[in-house]
Protein backbone atom coordinates (compact mmCIF):
# COMPACT_ATOMS: atom_id res chain seq x y z
CA UNK A 1 0.00 0.00 0.00
CA UNK A 2 1.29 3.83 -0.69
CA UNK A 3 -0.52 5.60 1.77
CA UNK A 4 2.28 7.12 3.54
CA UNK A 5 4.23 9.37 1.85
CA UNK A 6 4.52 11.97 3.94
CA UNK A 7 8.11 12.11 6.42
CA UNK A 8 7.14 10.81 9.26
CA UNK A 9 7.41 13.93 11.22
CA UNK A 10 4.15 15.09 9.34
CA UNK A 11 1.80 12.39 10.91
CA UNK A 12 3.17 12.95 14.87
CA UNK A 13 -0.42 12.55 15.73
CA UNK A 14 -2.08 10.09 13.72
CA UNK A 15 -5.71 9.53 13.20
CA UNK A 16 -6.77 8.29 16.54
CA UNK A 17 -5.83 11.14 18.33
CA UNK A 18 -8.80 13.22 16.57
CA UNK A 19 -8.44 16.40 15.46
CA UNK A 20 -6.05 18.87 16.21
CA UNK A 21 -8.20 21.61 15.44
CA UNK A 22 -12.17 21.24 16.64
CA UNK A 23 -14.51 21.11 13.44
CA UNK A 24 -16.59 24.19 14.78
CA UNK A 25 -13.32 26.13 14.61
CA UNK A 26 -12.86 25.67 11.44
CA UNK A 27 -16.32 26.99 10.65
CA UNK A 28 -15.77 29.77 13.50
CA UNK A 29 -18.76 28.08 15.42
CA UNK A 30 -21.03 28.15 12.70
CA UNK A 31 -23.32 24.69 12.29
CA UNK A 32 -24.88 25.88 9.09
CA UNK A 33 -23.85 27.13 5.57
CA UNK A 34 -24.77 30.31 4.78
CA UNK A 35 -26.26 29.23 1.59
CA UNK A 36 -26.84 25.77 -0.70
CA UNK A 37 -28.25 22.85 0.54
CA UNK A 38 -25.12 19.84 -0.28
CA UNK A 39 -26.41 17.10 -0.45
CA UNK A 40 -23.77 13.94 0.01
CA UNK A 41 -23.14 13.42 -3.78
CA UNK A 42 -23.72 17.41 -5.15
CA UNK A 43 -21.06 17.86 -7.17
CA UNK A 44 -18.75 20.88 -6.39
CA UNK A 45 -16.13 22.08 -8.76
CA UNK A 46 -13.83 25.49 -8.69
CA UNK A 47 -15.67 28.40 -10.99
CA UNK A 48 -13.03 30.84 -10.67
CA UNK A 49 -9.78 31.73 -9.07
CA UNK A 50 -9.03 33.44 -6.02
CA UNK A 51 -8.90 37.03 -6.56
CA UNK A 52 -7.44 39.86 -3.63
CA UNK A 53 -10.91 41.15 -2.54
CA UNK A 54 -11.71 37.63 -1.65
CA UNK A 55 -10.96 38.43 2.18
CA UNK A 56 -11.39 36.34 4.88
CA UNK A 57 -10.85 32.97 3.62
CA UNK A 58 -9.40 30.36 5.70
CA UNK A 59 -6.76 28.04 4.78
CA UNK A 60 -9.71 25.33 4.62
CA UNK A 61 -11.53 27.36 2.12
CA UNK A 62 -8.69 27.58 -0.23
CA UNK A 63 -8.03 23.82 0.30
CA UNK A 64 -11.23 23.48 -1.25
CA UNK A 65 -10.81 25.66 -4.23
CA UNK A 66 -7.46 23.78 -4.82
CA UNK A 67 -9.18 20.15 -4.40
CA UNK A 68 -12.18 21.21 -6.41
CA UNK A 69 -10.24 21.98 -10.02
CA UNK A 70 -11.24 18.82 -10.78
CA UNK A 71 -15.45 17.96 -9.82
CA UNK A 72 -15.88 16.11 -6.86
CA UNK A 73 -18.76 15.16 -4.32
CA UNK A 74 -19.31 17.10 -1.01
CA UNK A 75 -18.92 13.71 0.73
CA UNK A 76 -15.47 13.64 -1.72
CA UNK A 77 -14.47 16.79 -0.36
CA UNK A 78 -15.05 16.26 3.35
CA UNK A 79 -13.07 12.99 3.34
CA UNK A 80 -9.65 14.80 1.27
CA UNK A 81 -10.30 17.53 3.65
CA UNK A 82 -10.39 15.17 6.88
CA UNK A 83 -13.35 17.77 7.91
CA UNK A 84 -17.04 16.34 9.27
CA UNK A 85 -19.69 17.40 6.60
CA UNK A 86 -21.42 19.70 8.50
CA UNK A 87 -18.23 22.05 8.91
CA UNK A 88 -17.23 21.54 5.18
CA UNK A 89 -20.92 22.24 3.97
CA UNK A 90 -20.42 25.80 6.12
CA UNK A 91 -17.16 26.35 3.74
CA UNK A 92 -18.88 25.08 0.77
CA UNK A 93 -21.73 27.95 1.81
CA UNK A 94 -19.24 30.60 1.99
CA UNK A 95 -17.38 29.86 -1.37
CA UNK A 96 -20.85 29.32 -3.16
CA UNK A 97 -21.82 32.76 -1.60
CA UNK A 98 -18.74 34.50 -3.31
CA UNK A 99 -19.15 32.25 -6.57
CA UNK A 100 -16.03 30.80 -5.70
CA UNK A 101 -17.62 27.38 -6.31
CA UNK A 102 -20.31 25.82 -8.82
CA UNK A 103 -22.34 23.22 -7.24
CA UNK A 104 -24.91 21.39 -9.11
CA UNK A 105 -27.16 19.38 -6.78
CA UNK A 106 -28.60 15.42 -7.90
CA UNK A 107 -32.19 15.43 -9.24
CA UNK A 108 -33.91 14.33 -6.01
CA UNK A 109 -35.48 10.62 -7.32
CA UNK A 110 -35.90 9.71 -10.66
CA UNK A 111 -38.29 11.36 -12.99
CA UNK A 112 -41.48 8.96 -12.65
CA UNK A 113 -41.83 8.72 -16.63
CA UNK A 114 -38.04 8.59 -17.06
CA UNK A 115 -35.98 5.40 -16.41
CA UNK A 116 -32.89 5.37 -18.06
CA UNK A 117 -30.51 6.87 -15.48
CA UNK A 118 -31.15 3.08 -14.32
CA UNK A 119 -30.40 1.93 -17.80
CA UNK A 120 -26.88 3.89 -18.25
CA UNK A 121 -25.92 2.76 -14.78
CA UNK A 122 -26.17 -0.81 -15.63
CA UNK A 123 -24.98 -0.41 -19.25
CA UNK A 124 -21.78 1.44 -17.73
CA UNK A 125 -21.36 -1.02 -15.02
CA UNK A 126 -21.59 -4.01 -17.86
CA UNK A 127 -18.88 -2.31 -19.64
CA UNK A 128 -16.60 -1.54 -16.53
CA UNK B 1 -20.21 33.67 -12.77
CA UNK B 2 -18.62 30.71 -15.23
CA UNK B 3 -14.52 31.69 -15.64
CA UNK B 4 -13.95 27.88 -15.99
CA UNK B 5 -14.00 26.57 -19.84
CA UNK B 6 -15.10 23.57 -18.97
CA UNK B 7 -17.84 21.26 -20.17
CA UNK B 8 -19.29 21.12 -16.55
CA UNK B 9 -21.06 24.42 -17.40
CA UNK B 10 -23.15 22.63 -20.27
CA UNK B 11 -24.70 20.43 -17.04
CA UNK B 12 -27.42 23.32 -16.35
CA UNK B 13 -29.85 23.57 -19.49
CA UNK B 14 -31.05 26.98 -20.52
CA UNK B 15 -34.47 25.97 -18.49
CA UNK B 16 -31.81 26.26 -15.48
CA UNK B 17 -32.80 22.58 -15.53
CA UNK B 18 -29.78 19.95 -14.04
CA UNK B 19 -28.66 16.54 -15.79
CA UNK B 20 -28.11 14.05 -13.68
CA UNK B 21 -24.74 14.24 -12.72
CA UNK B 22 -24.09 12.22 -9.61
CA UNK B 23 -26.17 9.00 -8.10
CA UNK B 24 -25.98 6.41 -5.11
CA UNK B 25 -26.09 3.33 -4.20
CA UNK B 26 -26.16 2.01 -0.58
CA UNK B 27 -24.59 -0.94 0.89
CA UNK B 28 -26.49 -1.79 4.06
CA UNK B 29 -25.90 -4.40 7.02
CA UNK B 30 -24.73 -5.24 9.93
CA UNK B 31 -21.20 -4.27 11.39
CA UNK B 32 -18.13 -6.55 9.72
CA UNK B 33 -20.52 -8.00 7.07
CA UNK B 34 -18.02 -6.56 4.18
CA UNK B 35 -19.78 -3.38 3.39
CA UNK B 36 -16.59 -1.55 3.15
CA UNK B 37 -14.77 -4.76 1.29
CA UNK B 38 -17.56 -4.59 -1.24
CA UNK B 39 -17.36 -0.78 -1.63
CA UNK B 40 -13.47 -1.10 -2.03
CA UNK B 41 -13.64 -3.80 -4.63
CA UNK B 42 -15.93 -2.33 -7.10
CA UNK B 43 -14.64 1.49 -6.65
CA UNK B 44 -12.53 2.72 -8.96
CA UNK B 45 -9.99 4.25 -5.92
CA UNK B 46 -9.62 2.74 -2.30
CA UNK B 47 -12.75 3.65 -0.30
CA UNK B 48 -12.91 6.82 1.06
CA UNK B 49 -14.31 8.07 4.51
CA UNK B 50 -16.38 10.62 5.84
CA UNK B 51 -18.08 11.18 9.06
CA UNK B 52 -21.07 13.22 10.16
CA UNK B 53 -21.25 14.60 13.79
CA UNK B 54 -24.18 14.63 15.07
CA UNK B 55 -24.38 17.52 17.82
CA UNK B 56 -26.33 17.34 21.63
CA UNK B 57 -29.36 19.20 19.55
CA UNK B 58 -30.73 16.23 17.58
CA UNK B 59 -29.73 13.36 20.24
CA UNK B 60 -32.92 11.96 21.39
CA UNK B 61 -31.69 7.84 21.61
CA UNK B 62 -28.76 7.97 23.48
CA UNK B 63 -28.49 8.03 26.81
CA UNK B 64 -26.27 11.19 27.56
CA UNK B 65 -27.05 11.41 31.32
CA UNK B 66 -24.07 11.84 33.23
CA UNK B 67 -21.54 13.09 30.42
CA UNK B 68 -21.13 16.79 29.19
CA UNK B 69 -23.90 18.22 27.70
CA UNK B 70 -21.67 19.17 24.57
CA UNK B 71 -21.00 14.90 23.92
CA UNK B 72 -21.30 14.72 20.41
CA UNK B 73 -21.95 11.34 18.38
CA UNK B 74 -20.23 10.64 15.05
CA UNK B 75 -20.71 8.85 12.44
CA UNK B 76 -18.58 7.12 9.98
CA UNK B 77 -19.42 6.06 6.71
CA UNK B 78 -16.97 4.91 3.87
CA UNK B 79 -17.39 5.31 0.36
CA UNK B 80 -16.31 4.41 -3.31
CA UNK B 81 -16.74 6.23 -6.57
CA UNK B 82 -17.29 4.82 -10.16
CA UNK B 83 -16.87 6.88 -13.10
CA UNK B 84 -19.91 5.38 -15.15
CA UNK B 85 -19.36 7.95 -17.85
CA UNK B 86 -17.70 11.82 -18.22
CA UNK B 87 -21.14 13.14 -16.90
CA UNK B 88 -22.28 10.06 -14.08
CA UNK B 89 -20.80 9.15 -11.30
CA UNK B 90 -21.82 6.25 -9.18
CA UNK B 91 -21.23 6.90 -5.53
CA UNK B 92 -21.84 3.53 -3.25
CA UNK B 93 -22.09 4.30 0.11
CA UNK B 94 -21.29 2.25 3.06
CA UNK B 95 -24.22 2.80 5.86
CA UNK B 96 -23.81 2.31 9.79
CA UNK B 97 -25.75 -0.70 10.24
CA UNK B 98 -27.15 0.60 13.67
CA UNK B 99 -30.63 1.95 13.63
CA UNK B 100 -29.91 4.37 16.07
CA UNK B 101 -28.01 6.63 13.17
CA UNK B 102 -31.32 6.87 11.81
CA UNK B 103 -30.42 10.63 10.65
CA UNK B 104 -27.68 9.59 8.68
CA UNK B 105 -29.92 7.09 6.74
CA UNK B 106 -32.44 9.62 5.83
CA UNK B 107 -29.90 11.90 4.56
CA UNK B 108 -28.56 8.32 2.65
CA UNK B 109 -31.41 7.04 1.23
CA UNK B 110 -32.72 10.67 0.00
CA UNK B 111 -32.52 10.10 -4.15
CA UNK B 112 -30.57 6.67 -3.76
CA UNK B 113 -30.93 4.68 -6.65
CA UNK B 114 -31.70 1.50 -4.49
CA UNK B 115 -29.64 -0.23 -2.17
CA UNK B 116 -27.58 -3.49 -1.13
CA UNK B 117 -28.55 -5.27 2.44
CA UNK B 118 -25.48 -7.29 2.99
CA UNK B 119 -26.57 -10.24 4.96
CA UNK B 120 -24.00 -13.01 6.98
CA UNK B 121 -25.62 -16.07 7.66
CA UNK B 122 -24.16 -16.62 10.49
CA UNK B 123 -25.75 -12.99 12.18
CA UNK B 124 -28.58 -12.67 9.87
CA UNK B 125 -30.66 -10.67 12.93
CA UNK B 126 -28.12 -7.63 11.97
CA UNK B 127 -30.14 -7.01 8.01
CA UNK B 128 -33.21 -6.90 10.63
CA UNK B 129 -32.52 -2.46 10.98
CA UNK B 130 -31.61 -1.98 6.99
CA UNK B 131 -34.45 -4.10 5.76
CA UNK B 132 -37.50 -2.45 8.15
CA UNK B 133 -35.86 0.72 6.89
CA UNK B 134 -35.81 0.54 3.39
CA UNK B 135 -38.86 -1.47 3.36
CA UNK B 136 -40.99 1.72 5.65
CA UNK B 137 -38.87 4.12 3.39
CA UNK B 138 -40.11 2.86 0.27
CA UNK B 139 -36.28 2.39 -1.17
CA UNK B 140 -36.25 -0.41 -3.65
CA UNK B 141 -33.50 -3.13 -2.08
CA UNK B 142 -31.77 -6.44 -2.68
CA UNK B 143 -30.08 -8.80 0.22
CA UNK B 144 -26.91 -10.25 -0.79
CA UNK B 145 -25.55 -12.80 1.17
CA UNK B 146 -21.65 -12.67 1.98
CA UNK B 147 -20.40 -15.82 1.41
CA UNK B 148 -17.70 -16.38 4.42
CA UNK B 149 -15.85 -19.90 4.46
CA UNK B 150 -17.13 -21.88 7.00
CA UNK B 151 -20.27 -20.35 7.18
CA UNK B 152 -22.76 -22.51 6.81
CA UNK B 153 -24.43 -22.47 3.36
CA UNK B 154 -28.29 -21.43 3.42
CA UNK B 155 -30.97 -21.79 0.69
CA UNK B 156 -31.84 -18.70 -0.45
CA UNK B 157 -35.39 -19.11 0.17
CA UNK B 158 -34.39 -19.40 3.71
CA UNK B 159 -32.64 -16.19 3.78
CA UNK B 160 -36.27 -14.58 2.38
CA UNK B 161 -38.27 -16.69 5.31
CA UNK B 162 -35.66 -15.98 8.26
CA UNK B 163 -36.07 -11.99 7.13
CA UNK B 164 -39.66 -12.08 6.48
CA UNK B 165 -38.62 -10.30 2.93
CA UNK B 166 -40.94 -9.93 0.21
CA UNK B 167 -41.33 -12.57 -2.55
CA UNK B 168 -40.18 -9.85 -4.46
CA UNK B 169 -37.17 -9.16 -2.88
CA UNK B 170 -34.09 -10.49 -5.26
CA UNK B 171 -31.94 -12.34 -2.53
CA UNK B 172 -28.32 -13.58 -4.10
CA UNK B 173 -24.98 -14.81 -2.86
CA UNK B 174 -21.93 -12.84 -3.70
CA UNK B 175 -18.21 -12.79 -2.59
CA UNK B 176 -17.70 -9.27 -1.21
CA UNK B 177 -13.85 -9.72 -2.33
CA UNK B 178 -14.65 -9.91 -5.86
CA UNK B 179 -14.92 -7.03 -8.34
CA UNK B 180 -17.03 -9.30 -10.92
CA UNK B 181 -19.20 -10.39 -8.06
CA UNK B 182 -19.41 -7.04 -6.67
CA UNK B 183 -20.49 -5.57 -10.07
CA UNK B 184 -23.17 -8.41 -10.46
CA UNK B 185 -25.23 -7.50 -7.04
CA UNK B 186 -24.87 -3.75 -8.54
CA UNK B 187 -26.33 -4.80 -11.26
CA UNK B 188 -28.90 -6.65 -9.81
CA UNK B 189 -30.17 -4.00 -7.18
CA UNK B 190 -30.35 -1.68 -10.63
CA UNK B 191 -32.48 -3.89 -12.20
CA UNK B 192 -35.04 -4.93 -9.67
CA UNK B 193 -34.83 -0.45 -8.44
CA UNK B 194 -36.19 -0.66 -12.53
CA UNK B 195 -38.76 -2.77 -12.17
CA UNK B 196 -39.74 -1.17 -8.98
CA UNK B 197 -39.78 2.19 -10.64
CA UNK B 198 -41.49 0.99 -14.09
CA UNK B 199 -44.30 -0.39 -11.74
CA UNK B 200 -44.97 2.70 -9.83
CA UNK B 201 -44.91 5.07 -13.06
CA UNK B 202 -47.56 2.57 -14.46
CA UNK B 203 -49.76 2.65 -11.22
CA UNK B 204 -49.22 6.48 -10.72
CA UNK B 205 -50.05 7.24 -14.63
CA UNK B 206 -53.19 4.73 -14.78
Amino acid sequence: MTEYEEPPDVHWVDEHAGPVVRPYAVTRGRARPVTGKFDLVSQVSTARTVASQDVGLGPEHLAIIALCRRRLSVAEVAAHLDLPLGAVRVLLGDLLERQLVRVVEPRPTPVLTDDSIFEQVINGLRTL
Amino acid sequence: MDYEPSDSADRTGASGELMPTAVKILIAGGFGVGKTTLVGAVSETRPLRTEEVLTEEGVSVDDLSGIETKTTTTVAMDFGRISITDDLVLYLFGTPGQDRFWFVWDELALGALGAVVLADTRRLADCFPSVDYFEKHGTPFIVAVNCFEGARQYQLDEVTQALSLDPGVPVMLCDARRRESGKEVLIAVLEHAMRTHRRVSATTAG
